[in-house]
C-alpha cells in the first residue's frame, strides 16, 4: 500500500469540465496528496493522445496506480482500464473520479464545483491504493439463444440467428406468432398488405431447422449469467397433440361454442372454443381454450374428438415444463394498447360508434369479422362521416407523457383507408401535431391532404351524443378547440376511431425482474445506452428489441430484432467472455460456519462445506453484490474490488478537508 | 452571520450501481443543477452497505449520510435493497441512541430513469442538514468511542 506510485490525470473534456471545474488547480492540490507521483491534466483525456499520456507514464515513471478524473465511469472506465493494460499494469488497478457527470454538469459555483472535485479525486487516490490486480475470469457462451416473444422483432432476431446457423428457441405466449403485426390490415405509408409481409416470415421461423418455436409458452424462471442461462419454460396445455395433430380444421369446424375473441379479433369477432387465432397461425396447431370448452365446463361434448382424424385431442394433457439452456436471450415481448375505457369522455364503451384503432384494423381487414366493410357497430350501415382522434392516452400528463410515435402514421392510414373503401366520406382528423418523421412519411401525409381528409389541429375535449344543435341528432359529436381557427367546433360524425398510445405490456416490470434488467418509470426496458447501445441491457447476454424497448413502428422494430441477432451472433462467435472479476472471496481460514451469508446471496453462490465446517463461495454463481460481505460478522468475506479496505479508503478520501481546517485526529479504527 | 449561515453541509452519498448511480449520471447527461454538497461513492448494491460505513462517514466529518438504491423490487441484485431497509432501521435506532437527529442519514429509492428525483432528493436533503447544522461527531461520542449523552446546560452543571 505504502510507496505506491499514483498518476492522477483530469481531464478538461473540452469545456465539458474545465467550463466549471479550475482542473489545473485540481491537478496541482493532487499532485500533493500522499503516493502520488504525477498529476496532470489534460484537454480530453479518452483522446489517443490522452490515453498514450496514462501509457507513458506508467513506463516511464513506474506508475503503480492510475486515477482519471473525468466522465462517469460508466462511460470511459473500460477505455483507461484498456490503457493501463496496454502498458502492463493490471486493469484494476484504475479508479475513475466522475468530475463531470457528478460535478460540472450539475453546479454552477465555479469555486464549488472544483471543491468537489477535489473531493472525489481524493477519494478515487484514497481508494485506488487499496486496489489489489485481479485477472478477469472467462465464461463459454452457449451457442444457442433464446428469443422471448415472436412478434415482427422477435420472428427477425430468431431467424437472424438460424440462418447463421445457431440454435433459437422462439418463445410465444400465444397460440401463434405474429405479434401485433399479424392483426394489422395494411402497413404505412406503403400501404402493403401486412399479413402478405408476415406470414412467409412466419412459416419459416415456424420450420427452419435451427428454430425450436414454442408456443402458449411462457418463461417461468431464468438463472445464471452470460453464456450460461438456464432458462425454465411452462408449455401450457393446448389439449391438442402436436405429434399427431395435421392441422386440418375440422375440430374448429365441428366445435358447437362459439367466444368473443377478445385477443386476435380484438372483440369485434368471434372463434370457436377449439381455435387457431387466424388461418395462417403458426403453428398450425389449434388450443382449447378451457374456460370456454363445454368438456370442461360440463364433462361432456367432445366433439373436436369425435371429428378429430388423428385422434390428436387429449382432455388429460397438463401443463409441461422445459428446461433449456442458452447463452443469450432476446427479449421482444412488445407492447399494449392504452384502454381507451381510462378517459370516460371519449366515450368508449358507452358510445357505440366510438371504436379503437385495433377493432378498426380487423374491421378493415379482408380477413376480418366484416371481411373488410366498413361498418357501424350494427353490422351494416356505412358511416357517411368519420372522425379520427389522434394522442389518445399519449402525449397527456394524465395519462403518458410520451409520444407513441407511430398513431399519426396509422391514423393517416386509417383516413386514407376510409376515402379508399368508402368514397365520399368526410373525414376529420383531430390531431395536437402532425409528426410523420420516416422515409416516405411525409409524403403519405401530403398524399392525404390531397385526398381531402379535414385535418384540425386541437386536442378532443369530449366525445358525446348529447344533442345541442340542430342537424346533431342521431350522431356523436366531438368537441374541440381548433388552435388554428381559435374556435371551438362541435363536429357531428357517424363514427369515430380513436388512436390509443402504445404502452408498455403490463406485465413488463415482472419480465424485467425474471431477467434481471430495469425499467424505466414508464415500465419500458432500459437499453444499455440509449444512443450508442439500443439493443444490449445493463445486464450482459440479455438484449431488447422492438417495442418493449419504447414506442416503434414496424421498420425500426425490425431493424432492432436484427439488431440485437447481430450482438449476440457477436457473442456467440467470440465463443468466450470476459466476466468482471467483482466477487466474493471467504477466508476459510476464519470462516467460523456460522451460515448467515448462506442465506443472505439471492443467487444461492454460497454453499456450506460440511468437512471444515465453513462456508465457500461458487464464482459462477456469484455476481457480486456485496450482500453477504456487509452480513459477515467476522468480517471474513472480501469483496473483491470493493472491499472494506477499498471503500473505507475512499470514505476517508472523499472527506478530505478543503477549507483548512484540522482535520479530524485519528482515533481506533472503526473497521469491524 | 452566525456560523449556521455560513455552514456548506458535506453530505456523502452512498450510490449503487445500477439504479442511482445511473439516476445521477443521467441528472447530469440531463444538467439538471442541484447543490454540490452531496459526494458519492459507488457500490454495487446498497445491499453492499456495511452500516459501518455510515459510522465511518460520520465520524470522519460528514454531516450527513445519504443511501440510495433501486426502488423496492427492482433490485439488480433481486433483494439487496430490503436487506439495506432491514439494516438502516437498526442502524437509524442506534444512531437515535447516541443523540443523532434521525434525518441525517436517509435511504432513499431511484431508478435509472429518476434523474430529476435523485437532484430533488440531494437538494432536500441538504436543506435538511443545513437546517440541522454542523455535526459534532466528537461532542456526542466523547472522542474516546464512548456515548455521551448531550446534558441541558443545568444537568451540565450538576453533573459537574
Amino acid at each position: 500500500m505504502m510507496g505506491e506510485k499514483i498518476g492522477v490525470y483530469v481531464c478538461h473534456c473540452g469545456s465539458n469540465i474545465a467550463g466549471k471545474v479550475d482542473v489545473e488547480e485540481v491537478a496541482r492540490w493532487a499532485a500533493d496528496l500522499t503516493n502520488v507521483e504525477v498529476s496532470r491534466h489534460y484537454e480530453f483525456m479518452c483522446s489517443s493522445l490522452g490515453q498514450e499520456l496514462v501509457e507513458n507514464d506508467i513506463q516511464e515513471k513506474g506508475l503503480t496506480r492510475v486515477v482519471v478524473a473525468a466522465c462517469s465511469p460508466h462511460m470511459h472506465e473500460r477505455t483507461f482500464r484498456g490503457a493501463c493494460a496496454r502498458a502492463g499494469l493490471n486493469p484494476y488497478l484504475f479508479e475513475m473520479a466522475n468530475v463531470r457527470e457528478h460535478d460540472s454538469w450539475i453546479h454552477d459555483e465555479p469555486v464549488q464545483a472544483t471543491n468537489k472535485a477535489k473531493a472525489l479525486v481524493s477519494a478515487a487516490v484514497h481508494r485506488v491504493t487499496y486496489h489489489e490486480p485481479l485477472e478477469p475470469m472467462q465464461a463459454k457462451i452457449n451457442p444457442a439463444t433464446l428469443v422471448v416473444g415472436g412478434g415482427v422483432a422477435g420472428i427477425q432476431a430468431a431467424l437472424e440467428i438460424a440462418e447463421a446457423g445457431y440454435p433459437v428457441y422462439l418463445v410465444e405466449r400465444e397460440p401463434s406468432i405474429g405479434g401485433h403485426m399479424a392483426q394489422l390490415d395494411k402497413t404505412f405509408p406503403t400501404l402493403d398488405c401486412s399479413a402478405c409481409i408476415l406470414t412467409p416470415k412466419m412459416f419459416d421461423a415456424g420450420n427452419h431447422p435451427n428454430i425450436t418455436l414454442l408456443s402458449y409458452s411462457e418463461v417461468e424462471g431464468v438463472d445464471g449469467y452470460v453464456g450460461n442461462f438456464t432458462v425454465t419454460i411452462r408449455k401450457k396445455a393446448r389439449f391438442v397433440n402436436e405429434e399427431l395433430c395435421t392441422g386440418c380444421g375440422i375440430c374448429t369446424e365441428k366445435c358447437p361454442k362459439r367466444v368473443i375473441d377478445g385477443v386476435f379479433e380484438a372483440g369485434l369477432g368471434y372463434r370457436k372454443a377449439i381455435y387457431r387465432p387466424f388461418p395462417q397461425a403458426v403453428p398450425k396447431y389449434p388450443v382449447i381454450d378451457a374456460e370456454s370448452c363445454i368438456y370442461f365446463e360440463r364433462g361432456k361434448c367432445k366433439a373436436c374428438q369425435m371429428f378429430c382424424p388423428t385422434e390428436a385431442i387429449d382432455f388429460e394433457q397438463e401443463d409441461g415444463i422445459v428446461t433449456v439452456e442458452v447463452g443469450n436471450v432476446i427479449l421482444a415481448t412488445g407492447y399494449d394498447l392504452f384502454d381507451t375505457r381510462k378517459i370516460p369522455q371519449y366515450g368508449y364503451g358507452r358510445l357505440a360508434n366510438v371504436f379503437t384503432s385495433l377493432e378498426f384494423e380487423r374491421m378493415v381487414n379482408a380477413a376480418g369479422p366484416t371481411a373488410g366493410s366498413i361498418v357501424l357497430r350494427d353490422g351494416v350501415t356505412t358511416p357517411g362521416s368519420v372522425a379520427i382522434v389522434h394522442c389518445v392516452g399519449s402525449r397527456d400528463k394524465n395519462y403518458h407523457e410520451y409520444c407513441s410515435k407511430i398513431c399519426c402514421m396509422y391514423s393517416l392510414k386509417f383516413a386514407h383507408l376510409v376515402h379508399e373503401r368508402l368514397p365520399g366520406t368526410e373525414v376529420y382528423n383531430f390531431y395536437i401535431d402532425m409528426r410523420t418523421p420516416g422515409k416516405g412519411y411525409e409524403e403519405f401525409y401530403h398524399r392525404l391532404l390531397e385526398e381531402g381528409t379535414h385535418f384540425i389541429r386541437g386536442r378532443v375535449a369530449e366525445i358525446t351524443d348529447a344533442v345541442r344543435r340542430p342537424g346533431e341528432e342521431g350522431k356523436i359529436i366531438v368537441q374541440a378547440e381548433d388552435t388554428l381557427m381559435g374556435a371551438q367546433r362541435r363536429i357531428p360524425v357517424d363514427m369515430v376511431i380513436l388512436s390509443p398510445a402504445i404502452q408498455a405490456r403490463h406485465d413488463a416490470s415482472h419480465v424485467a425482474h425474471l431477467f434481471g434488467i430495469s425499467c424505466s418509470h414508464d415500465n419500458w426496458l432500459i437499453e444499455k445506452h440509449p444512443k450508442l447501445d439500443p439493443v444490449a441491457t445493463m445486464t450482459d447476454g440479455i438484449f431488447i428489441a422492438g417495442c418493449v424497448q419504447g414506442p416503434k413502428d414496424i421498420p425500426d422494430s425490425v431493424a432492432q430484432g436484427a439488431a440485437a441477432a447481430a450482438r449476440v451472433l457477436g457473442l456467440i462467435t467470440q465463443g468466450e467472455v470476459e466476466l468482471e472479476p467483482v466477487r466474493a472471496i471467504i477466508d476459510e481460514e476464519r470462516c467460523s460456519g456460522c451460515r448467515i451469508c448462506n442465506n443472505m446471496c439471492p443467487y444461492h453462490a454460497i454453499d456450506f462445506i460440511e468437512d471444515p465446517g465453513v462456508s465457500r463461495v461458487n464464482p459462477a454463481l456469484c455476481k457480486g453484490c456485496g450482500t453477504c460481505v456487509a452480513a459477515c460478522p467476522s468480517g471474513v468475506v472480501t469483496g473483491a474490488h470493493f472491499s472494506n479496505e477499498q471503500i473505507m479508503a475512499e470514505i476517508e478520501g472523499i472527506l478530505v478537508s478543503l477549507d483548512g481546517k484540522e482535520p479530524i485526529p485519528e482515533v481506533e479504527a472503526l473497521t469491524a | 452571520m452566525s456560523e449556521k449561515d455560513n455552514f456548506e453541509p458535506v453530505i456523502v452519498g452512498f450510490l449503487c450501481n445500477w439504479c442511482s448511480y445511473r439516476a445521477a449520471d443521467l441528472a447530469g447527461t440531463s444538467r439538471i443543477k442541484m447543490p454540490p454538497n452531496v459526494r458519492d461513492i459507488r457500490v454495487m448494491c446498497t445491499g453492499r452497505l456495511d452500516p459501518v460505513f455510515v459510522l465511518k462517514a460520520l465520524r470522519e466529518g460528514a454531516d450527513g449520510v445519504l443511501v440510495m438504491g433501486c426502488h423496492p423490487g427492482q433490485c439488480h441484485y433481486v433483494e439487496g435493497n430490503y436487506k439495506t431497509m432491514r439494516r438502516m432501521a437498526l442502524l437509524k435506532r442506534t444512531l437515535r441512541q447516541f443523540g443523532l437527529e434521525d434525518e441525517r442519514v436517509r435511504l432513499e429509492w431511484a431508478s435509472a430513469a429518476e434523474g430529476p428525483k435523485f437532484a430533488a432528493t440531494v437538494t432536500q436533503m441538504t436543506e435538511t442538514i443545513r437546517e440541522l447544522g454542523p455535526l459534532n461527531w466528537k461532542q456526542l461520542l466523547g472522542g474516546n468511542g464512548h456515548f455521551r449523552p448531550v446534558l441541558e446546560p443545568e444537568l451540565e452543571e450538576v453533573a459537574a
